[in-house]
C-alpha cells in the first residue's frame, strides 16, 4: 500500500544530466532503432538537429533518475519488486538530442487505492540547462498489494 | 539523405504504415536495463518474479513501448518528429528465457490534422496471440 498522503508532493530537481552521443546509441540499440537520425551524426544534421536523434522514450532514463528519488523515499513505501508499470506517455516541446544537459522535477499527481492494490501517477518535467520545458513524462505505476 | 518524409495529402485514415516483428530475448532485457537505468529484477530473476507472483520473467513496459514506436520512426524516417507518444500496459510480455518472446506491431494512420501537419499513428503490439498495448498512440510531425 502506498502512502496516499504523498499525493502532491513535488520532489527537488534531480542533478543535470548530460545526454551523451553513445547513450543515445546504447538506447536506441536497446529499443530496437535502426533510424540513422540516432546513430548517425551526419544524418541528424542532414534532418536538422545539432546532433544525434534521442528514440521517442529516451525520457524514460531520466524520469527514471526522479523515481529513484521517490522510491528511495521512505516516507512513499513503495516495494519496488511488487512494482508494474500502468501507462505512461511523453510529451515533447522538443526532441532530446546529444549534449543536452537535463534535470528533471517530478511531482505526485495522485494516488488511488483498487483494493489491495495502489496507482500512482507521477509527472516528471524535464528542463534544458537554459531552463526551457523539453518534455513531460506522466508514468502510472500499479504496486501491487497482498492478494 | 534518400529518406522523404511523407506527404500529409497523400495519407488517408485507416492506412497500415508498417508492421514490424521484434523478438524480445533475456538478452533484449538485460540490454534494455542497462540502458535505461530501470534494474527491477522481475525483468531478469525467474525467483524475483515468482515471487511476487507473476507468471515468469517479464519484458520491461518501456521496452514493448520502445520498440513499438520504432514503426512510426522507421515510416517518417526521423527519431525527432514523434511529438507526443502514450501507452497503456495491458498484459505482460512473458519472456521464455529460451525462445523469447516476438512481438508483432502495425501501426495504422488514425487521425490526420492538416493544420497542425501531424497525423496519429495507433499502434497494435501482439503477444501471443494478444494485444499487450492499450491506447498506444503517436502524433507525429509531418
Amino acid at each position: 500500500m502506498v502512502n496516499i498522503n504523498l499525493q502532491g508532493k513535488t520532489y527537488l530537481p534531480t542533478a543535470p544530466y548530460l545526454v551523451g552521443r553513445e547513450k543515445v546509441r546504447e538506447f536506441a540499440h536497446a529499443v530496437k532503432s535502426t533510424n540513422p537520425t540516432s546513430f548517425d551524426v551526419f544524418a541528424a544534421q542532414t534532418a536538422g538537429y545539432t546532433d544525434l536523434v534521442a528514440p521517442p522514450t529516451f525520457a524514460v532514463v531520466i524520469q527514471e533518475r526522479s523515481l529513484a528519488t521517490v522510491l528511495a523515499d521512505p516516507e512513499a513505501e513503495i516495494d519496488f519488486s511488487r512494482v508494474v508499470h500502468g501507462d505512461q506517455r511523453f510529451i515533447h516541446a522538443r526532441p532530446i538530442v546529444a549534449g543536452d544537459e537535463l534535470t528533471s522535477e517530478l511531482t505526485v499527481a495522485s494516488v488511488k487505492t483498487l483494493g489491495a492494490h495502489s496507482m500512482v501517477t507521477f509527472e516528471t518535467k524535464i528542463f534544458d540547462v537554459a531552463g526551457a520545458l523539453v518534455c513531460t513524462a506522466i508514468s502510472t505505476l500499479v504496486v501491487r498489494g497482498d492478494e | 539523405m534518400g529518406h522523404s518524409v511523407p506527404k500529409i495529402i497523400e495519407l488517408e485514415i485507416g492506412q497500415v504504415i508498417g508492421t514490424t516483428e521484434f523478438l524480445l530475448t533475456r538478452d533484449s532485457l538485460v540490454r534494455y536495463a542497462g540502458a535505461s537505468g530501470d534494474f527491477n529484477p522481475i525483468h531478469y530473476r525467474d525467483d524475483v518474479a515468482a515471487a511476487v507472483g507473476l507468471p515468469g520473467v517479464l519484458a520491461h513496459g518501456m521496452l514493448t513501448m520502445g520498440a513499438a514506436v520504432q514503426v512510426a520512426v522507421d515510416w517518417v524516417g526521423d527519431a525527432g518528429r514523434i511529438l507526443d507518444y502514450q501507452v497503456r500496459f495491458t498484459k505482460p510480455v512473458v519472456v521464455d528465457p529460451v525462445l523469447g518472446a516476438t512481438l508483432v506491431v502495425t501501426g495504422t494512420i488514425g487521425a490526420i490534422d492538416a493544420e497542425a501537419r501531424t497525423a496519429r499513428i495507433d499502434f497494435e503490439a501482439i503477444f501471443d496471440e494478444t494485444k499487450v498495448l492499450g491506447k498506444a498512440q503517436a502524433v507525429v510531425r509531418l
